[in-house]
């Protein structure tokens, strides 16, 4: 039977992280039920500590992240980046779609989806702006990719960080792993965008004198080693967050960034939030929430095992959102490696379906909308029912590919 | 007479051309698209993360640059609106009292028919209550066969 009361607790944190009442972080909720699910013995103390412990490299890893992109930014490389993307387009709506493409896609995958969302789309904007190019399809492909182009590296997505260490891949089988279907999304989501937005990419070209910026060579080089870091970590038996964390001290030093703002950048309310998030869904999946999934899960990795797990981890990440929805579905994929990557095609790509993650985020959103919170709409909705199930058959064809290739 | 000119991103200068030769009291109007703001408005697997530039914020300090090019081009004094919501909704609801609309064709010119002009200004074209005159972006093509 299925317990109510770890739900509830997990549908308050969620609920209070989406709604962030007076602006209160997310932790504020997560770590009081936390406690709670201890205190009541949902979940035995010692249970907690091992999850604990378990998540801390992983969210430690985050936190090295989001500091390395907000280095990168703070040194200019993604003001360079709209700056190429400017000059490259020669004004043309189409070819600028494009590059906004590869942008979008390689800083996805290089600095996580938080990355493309919080730094890069503004910088895509601004560029169409300048261009006086309709904006709207550069910055759909940024709030796209973002999810779906989030497959490659372990760093991408917190999602994958979660899974990395859960199925025990190396850095680089993960990533030889997942290119097919990383390249096989990417282009699903290229032609549909193009198609759906024939409209505004059929404006005349404006060709406009832009000015040509040096390139951050020091932040450049410097995420490129930390990049080369990661996949070399493995065989020397150095956990990749030691890396992470060496490409942002090295960028901190350059730039001169004061440590209380690093402190901040790093995020350490969010990181403990993950933390707590992964004890109450603990509490979740043993109130009996772990029994069902694994009576539902595939049990082996064959094309349609695949598929039938990418499309339950699409559904659960629409209902509960994709941390949770991970925490929950990585026990019953754990034994295979195909099976922990099919939950992440299925979490990743998912939360474009209803555009905030999960049916609550979207409720609340619309509740939200009345004080100044942006809308959904029927556009974002309608476009997210076309490429979710293409780019999940398209990635799931893909790592399925890739696992008969490799012979795992 | 009074004459509405609709200026969207990548067409609006042509617009502009045209109220220039046509004069009677012009009012420029833009609209900040929702579904725009949507997209810039943060992703699913943040949760709270989200912590960047405010979309609306940006959206309206390019429609203020946007508004600011048209007035130096029309170079007449003008009035302005600014609206947000779904464009062309919005831009039916300002043409009730007007005499004329001025607005730029998008759309795929290389098919014949009806996605060869974009569904929003064909949507605005089947339902304005006023006249509307309807502007190439850039040079007419020349006179010859149709795709």
């Amino acid at each position: 039977m299925i317990t109510v009361v770890p739900l509830l607790l997990l549908a308050g944190v969620l609920g209070f992280a989406v709604a962030r009442p007076g602006g209160l972080p997310e932790a504020v909720a997560a770590v009081p039920a936390a406690v709670v699910a201890v205190a009541t013995g949902l979940v035995p103390w010692r249970d907690a500590l091992h999850e604990l412990a378990g998540l801390g490299p992983t969210v430690g890893f985050l936190a090295a992240v989001l500091l390395l992109a907000h280095l990168a930014d703070k040194a200019g490389v993604f003001r360079y980046a709209g700056a190429v993307a400017a000059r490259w387009s020669r004004g043309s709506p189409r070819r600028l779609l494009g590059i906004v493409f590869v942008l979008a896609s390689v800083v996805t995958a290089a600095l996580s989806l938080d990355a493309t969302v919080v730094l890069l789309t503004p910088v895509v904007f601004a560029t169409a702006s300048t261009l006086a190019v309709r904006p709207k399809p550069h910055v759909y492909a940024c709030n796209h990719l973002a999810n779906s182009a989030s497959l490659l590296l372990p760093v991408s997505n917190l999602t994958n960080l979660l899974a990395m260490s859960a199925a025990g891949l190396s850095f680089l089988s993960f990533a030889g792993l997942m290119a097919l279907p990383w390249l096989a999304v990417i282009a699903v989501e290229f032609v549909i965008l193009r198609r759906f937005f024939a409209d505004d990419l059929g404006t005349p070209a404006h060709p406009e004198e832009v000015d040509r910026p040096d390139p951050p060579m020091f932040a450049l080089v410097a995420l490129g080693l930390t990049l080369a870091g990661f996949a070399a970590a493995g065989p020397l038996g150095i956990h990749p967050a030691w890396v992470a964390l060496a490409g942002a001290l090295a960028l901190a030093v350059r730039e001169k960034e004061r440590a209380g703002t690093l402190v901040r950048k790093a995020n350490p309310g969010f990181c403990l939030f993950v933390l707590a998030l992964g004890v109450v869904v603990l509490a979740v999946s043993r109130g009996g929430f772990g029994a069902l999934v694994d009576r539902v899960a595939p049990r082996h990795a064959g094309l349609v095992g695949l598929l039938v797990m990418a499309g339950l981890a699409a559904v659960l990440a629409n209902l509960v959102n994709n941390l949770p929805a991970t925490l929950m579905l990585l026990p019953a994929a754990a034994h295979s490696p195909g099976l922990v990557l099919a939950v992440l095609l299925g979490v990743n790509i998912g939360p474009n379906l209803t555009y905030v993650g999960s049916l609550a985020t979207l409720l609340w959103r619309q509740i939200l909308h009345g004080r100044g919170h942006p809308p959904v709409t029927g556009e974002f909705l309608r476009l997210g029912l076309i490429t979710v199930p293409v780019c999940l058959l398209a990635g799931v064809a893909g790592l399925w590919l890739s696992l008969r290739v490799s012979g795992l | 007479m009074k004459v509405i000119v609709w200026l969207d991103e990548g067409t609006w200068e042509a617009c502009v051309d045209a109220a220039r030769e046509i004069g009677g009291d012009i009012t420029l109007m833009h609209v900040v698209d929702v579904d725009t703001e949507a997209a810039m408005s943060g992703s699913a697997g943040l949760l709270g993360r989200v912590s960047g530039a405010d979309p609306a914020e940006l959206l309206a300090a390019a429609e203020r640059r946007l508004l600011r090019a048209a007035s130096e081009r029309l170079d007449r004094t003008a009035e302005t609106i600014t609206l947000r919501g779904r464009p062309e909704r919005e831009v039916l609801s300002v043409c009730a009292g007007a005499d004329l609309l001025i607005l730029a064709r998008d759309g795929d010119r290389t098919r014949l028919g009806p996605r060869s002009i974009g569904h929003r200004t064909r949507f605005v074209i089947d339902h304005a209550p006023c006249r509307i005159l309807l502007v190439w972006p850039s040079a007419p093509p020349s006179a010859g066969p149709v795709p």
